[in-house]
C-alpha cells in the first residue's frame, strides 16, 4: 500500500501532543472544509486532513501508524503483521489497498477484541460522488454513468479497491447540487451490518449558450443596428431545436423575447421559458462605403437618446 | 466494465422519509434530530401531521449537520447556527446566479 505522511498532512512533528494535533486539525478544517472553504480544491485537501486526523487523534490508531516508521509520501510499504490480524490468512497482497481502508479495518478489528472476535454489526460507510450532467440531459431526462472505486472485501477477506459503474436515470428537472440516494451501494457493512449508501450529486456543466435561472434559460441575442431598427427574422437555438423569431422594427437593446416552454422542466412537471435578450452589436471597423452611409443617416436622423441629459 | 442500472431515490421535496430513516441515513441521534426540530432547523412535512415525516431533501440537511458536528466538533446549537448560515448563503448564491443569467455574456 502507498504510504501517506499524516504528520506532514497536518503540519505537525511526529512527537506532537494530542492537543497540538487537535489545534492543527482545527486550523486546517476551517481553511479547507468544503462547507466553509473558498478554495475549490478544498474538498480534496480536506479529505487528506480528515484522514490524517482520524488516525492521529486515536491513540491506538496512531501507535499502529507509527509502527510503519518514516517513509516517503507515496512509497510502497507492507503493513506490519499485527495489522493483518484483522484479515484472513496470508497470501493476501496489499499492493492495491488504500492505507486508510486498512487502518479503519484494523481499528474495527481491535475494538472487537482481536482477530475473528468482532461482535457488533457495523453499518458500512456512506460515500458521496459528483455526477456531471448537461442541460440537454436535464431537458430530455436521460441516464448517466457514475464511476467510482470502492473498498471491498473479497471472498478471502482481503481488502481491495474495486471499480464500480452505476447507471442512474436523470429525472427531468434535476437541479445543480441535487442528490440521488443509492441505498446499500456505499461501503460494506461489517459483521452482518447493513451496507452504507451512495449519494450521487448532480453537477450541472455550464452551457456555452444558455444561462440558468431556476427553470428559465437566458440566451444573448446579438442584432445589428439595422436589424433592430428595421426588424428581422432570426433563428434562435433552443434545447429542443432551432426556433424562428420575428424581431419587430424598432426593437431596443435588452428587450427580452420569451420563447414559451423552451426552458427546463421542473420536478413537478412545469416547463420553464427561454428568454432571448437583445444586444445591439456594432461592427468593429466600418468600410469606407459603410461610413458614408452611416454619416448620411447621422445627418438625416433627429433621434436624440440623450434628450433628458441636456 | 458493465454499468449496473440501479434504482435511486431522488432527494427532493416531493419524496418523503420517516424520522427513523432520517436518523439512520444521517447518523444523527433521535435526540439531536429532536433538538434541530425544536430550534426550527429541520421541519417535518406539515400536510402529513401528526405523523412525523419529512421531505427527502431533509436527508441532505441532516447529513450536513452530522458532518458539521463531527468535523468541527460542534454541539447541536453550533450546528443549527451553521446550517442556518449555510442556507442563507445558498439562497444568496441562487439569487446571484439568477441575476447574472440576465446580464450579457457575449464573448
Amino acid at each position: 500500500m502507498k504510504f501517506k505522511d499524516y504528520y506532514s498532512a497536518l503540519g505537525v512533528e511526529r512527537d506532537a501532543s494530542a492537543a497540538e494535533i487537535k489545534q492543527a486539525y482545527r486550523k486546517l478544517a476551517h481553511k479547507y472544509h468544503p462547507d466553509v472553504s473558498k478554495d475549490p480544491a478544498g474538498e480534496e485537501k480536506f479529505k487528506d486532513i480528515a484522514e490524517a486526523y482520524s488516525t492521529l487523534k486515536d491513540s491506538e490508531k496512531r501507535a499502529a501508524y507509527d509502527q510503519l516508521g518514516r517513509h516517503h509520501e507515496g512509497e510502497n510499504v507492507e503493513p506490519p503483521h499485527s495489522w493483518q490480524q484483522g484479515f484472513a490468512a496470508g497470501g493476501a497482497t496489499f499492493g492495491d489497498v488504500d492505507m486508510a481502508d486498512i487502518l479503519a479495518a484494523f481499528a474495527a478489528s481491535r475494538h472487537g477484541g482481536g482477530a475473528g472476535a468482532r461482535t457488533r454489526p457495523t453499518r458500512g460507510e456512506d460515500f458521496e460522488v459528483n455526477a456531471p450532467i448537461t442541460l440537454e440531459q436535464i431537458y430530455e431526462g436521460g441516464e448517466t454513468d457514475v464511476r467510482l472505486s470502492m473498498p471491498e472485501y473479497d471472498e478471502h477477506g482481503t481488502l481491495h479497491r474495486v471499480p464500480r459503474t452505476y447507471r442512474v436515470k436523470i429525472p427531468k428537472g434535476a437541479e445543480d447540487g441535487q442528490r440521488l440516494r443509492l441505498s446499500g451501494k456505499g461501503g460494506q457493512g461489517l459483521d452482518g451490518g447493513k451496507h452504507g449508501d451512495l449519494y450521487v450529486v448532480m453537477k450541472v456543466i455550464p452551457h456555452p449558450l444558455y444561462r440558468v435561472s431556476g427553470n428559465d434559460l437566458y440566451i444573448d441575442l446579438p442584432l445589428t443596428p439595422w436589424e433592430a431598427v428595421l426588424g428581422a427574422a432570426v433563428q434562435v437555438p433552443t434545447l429542443g431545436g432551432k426556433v424562428e423569431l420575428t424581431i419587430p422594427a424598432g426593437t431596443a437593446a435588452n428587450r427580452q423575447f420569451r420563447l414559451a416552454k423552451r426552458g427546463l422542466p421542473s420536478a413537478k412537471g412545469e416547463q420553464g421559458n427561454l428568454y432571448a435578450v437583445v444586444r445591439i452589436e456594432v461592427p468593429p471597423a466600418a468600410t469606407a462605403r459603410e461610413r458614408e452611409l452611416f454619416e448620411q443617416l447621422a445627418a438625416e436622423s433627429k433621434f436624440n437618446p440623450r434628450q433628458h441629459l441636456i | 466494465m458493465t454499468a449496473l442500472l440501479v434504482e435511486a431515490v431522488w432527494l427532493n421535496d416531493i419524496a418523503l422519509c420517516s424520522l427513523d430513516e432520517l436518523a439512520e441515513f444521517s447518523g444523527l441521534s433521535q435526540d439531536e434530530l429532536a433538538d434541530l426540530m425544536a430550534i426550527g432547523a429541520i421541519e417535518p412535512d406539515r400536510s402529513a401531521a401528526p405523523a412525523r415525516v419529512f421531505p427527502a431533501q431533509t436527508i441532505v440537511l441532516a447529513r450536513t449537520a452530522r458532518r458539521l458536528r463531527d468535523d468541527f466538533e460542534l454541539d447541536i446549537h453550533g450546528v443549527a447556527m451553521a446550517l442556518n448560515l449555510l442556507e442563507k448563503i445558498h439562497a444568496l448564491e441562487t439569487r446571484l446566479a439568477a441575476l447574472d443569467a440576465k446580464l450579457p455574456h457575449l464573448p
